[in-house]
């Protein structure tokens, strides 16, 4: 197992006190599905640039919390700031603006090329022409090396082509903050390797990152910091070295143990 | 047996039922048309966050389909000018659309509303993540894939509202049931003319049949697998 975690991310701790200003600030945040306490006291603060992979068992609230940063659920206690602006009804487009997001699922539009798929929210909400649309959208997608697919309905596409596809969709908004939901695990095993390049090119371009992912040797390449998450709490934090080679808590070594050995 | 043989073939080949199998067609399309647009209001409110309007669609959707089609014509017809003392009185065209749209309308809501629920909540929140707008997630993503989904059922819609148009037979409306009853109430030709009553209905419901298969494939667009085109 430690063949997988062997890359070196030793000056990492240094690097993220670098980092810029807080743009995700999130305070005591408090989410209830019913009588299901989802997220309890989560408090975590992400800078500008930094790369931040939240991992934990499932049902731990891992999609709860990145799914509350862009207001797709609402949290019910505590404060949720993005760029310096709280989290509200009223800032919620403003916001989803600036914060793009992944999905496990993909979610294209299906009825929609890749091209128009990439084109309609910069048209829709940034008020784009056409044109300038359009040349984005091929921008980005040739970034995620799929420019050549444009024309295709996602049907068309393997599972990794759509999910870089849906990566540049995101893209195309050019927003300040990237959310990722596992964005591998509907994946087909041969497939993985390609979309974590296109995230980790992503990363190397400075963009600050959240990204729920059991993808270890992806969260050692780039994190900057790893969130374990445990029944609704942060039950552990810290650069991946520390965090994987000398888990604090039982919780989180048996985790390790069981995603690593499956 | 007794099937005239001749008369059957003269009267089927005959032009006798070519304007009512006109009037057929039109007030189906006239009707369907306005059907489908109160349908389209009813289902998206059905779906939206508006409270007090959409217990006004349920109430609507649950009357009308509660009331036979033929109940609702003569109440077109006839009980609306009785209760206005004739201040209100459509001629029998009017009140035959009227008819068949109000009562369309209300199975084109449910029909909108499934169509619209059955789209996949992945899609609403991919729109909400890129920041879309109530009114362009629903123009742009949300429509078009209900409106494929609902696409066959509505063609079952128009098929069943093309044989309703027979029960407009009771306000006089010369279409192709009324002109049967005609001639066979003056001949007594009973089984002759509604075999060729019923070979036209068979022709124009599955004339649409056609025109509904070129509907879907025109809206099967990037959904190859499905549709195996
Ligand atoms: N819409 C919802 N309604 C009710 N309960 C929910 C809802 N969404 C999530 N939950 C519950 O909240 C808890 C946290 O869910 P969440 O999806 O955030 O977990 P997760 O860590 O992402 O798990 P996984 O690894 O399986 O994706 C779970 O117990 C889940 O059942
Ligand atoms: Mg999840």
């Amino acid at each position: 197992m430690n063949q997988a975690l062997s890359t070196s991310t030793a000056s990492k701790a240094d690097v993220t006190a670098s980092y810029g200003d807080p743009v995700i600030e999130i305070r005591d945040v408090q989410k209830w599905f019913g009588s299901h306490h989802a997220l309890k006291d989560i408090s975590m603060t992400v800078r500008r640039g930094e790369k931040v992979v939240v991992c934990g068992p499932s049902g731990s609230g891992k999609s709860t919390l990145i799914r509350c940063i862009n207001g797709l659920e609402r949290h019910q206690g505590g404060t949720i700031e993005i760029e310096g602006v709280e989290l509200v009804d009223r800032s919620l487009r403003g916001i989803r603006r600036e914060v793009g997001m992944v999905f496990q699922s993909f979610n294209l539009f299906p009825h929609l090329t890749i091209l128009e798929n990439c084109m309609l929210a910069p048209m829709e909400s940034r008020k784009l022409i056409r044109k300038e649309a359009s040349e984005r959208a091929m921008e980005y997608l040739s970034r995620v090396r799929i420019g050549e697919q444009a024309k295709k309905y996602p049907s068309q596409l393997s599972g990794g082509q759509q999910q870089r596809a849906a990566i540049a969709r995101a893209l195309c908004m050019e927003p300040h903050i990237m959310l990722f939901d596992e964005p591998t695990s509907a994946l087909d095993p041969e497939m993985i390797s390609e979309v974590l390049d296109t995230m980790t090119e992503l990363a190397a371009s400075g963009m600050t990152m959240v990204c729920v992912t059991h993808e270890m040797g992806f969260a050692e390449r780039i994190a900057d910091r790893v969130v374990f998450m445990d029944d609704g709490r942060i039950a552990e934090e810290g650069p991946p070295a520390e965090l994987f080679r000398q888990p604090k808590t039982e919780r989180l070594s048996s985790f390790l143990q069981r995603i690593l050995t499956h | 047996m007794n099937f005239d043989a001749d008369y059957f073939w003269n009267l089927l080949l005959s032009t006798r039922f070519l304007h009512p199998a006109w009037i057929v067609v039109w007030m189906v399309a006239v009707s369907m048309t306005i059907g489908i647009a109160l349908g389209a209001i009813g289902g998206i409110i059905m779906t939206s966050a508006i409270g007090p309007l959409k217990h006004v669609i349920r109430g609507y959707v649950a009357l009308i389909r509660g009331i036979p089609v033929l109940v609702q014509i003569i109440f077109w017809y006839n009980g609306v000018p009785a209760l206005t003392g004739g201040a209100i009185n459509p001629p029998p065209f009017v009140a035959g659309i009227i008819a068949l749209a109000i009562n369309e309308g209300a199975y084109m809501t449910e029909i909108v509303r499934s169509g619209i629920t059955a789209v996949e909540r992945g899609q609403r929140e991919a729109s909400q993540a890129l920041s879309l707008s109530y009114y362009s997630t629903m123009r742009r993503v949300i429509l078009p894939q209900a409106i494929r989904i609902a696409i066959p059922p509505t063609g079952n819609q128009v098929i069943n509202m093309i044989k309703n148009t027979s029960l407009l037979f009771a306000i006089a409306i010369p279409e192709i049931f009324a002109t049967g009853t005609n001639i066979f109430s003056v001949n007594f030709r009973y089984f002759e003319v509604i075999a060729v009553v019923a070979i036209w209905y068979i022709i124009l419901a599955n004339g649409y049949g056609l025109i509904q298969k070129a509907i879907e494939r025109r809206f099967a667009r990037g959904r190859g697998s499905l549709f195996g085109t």
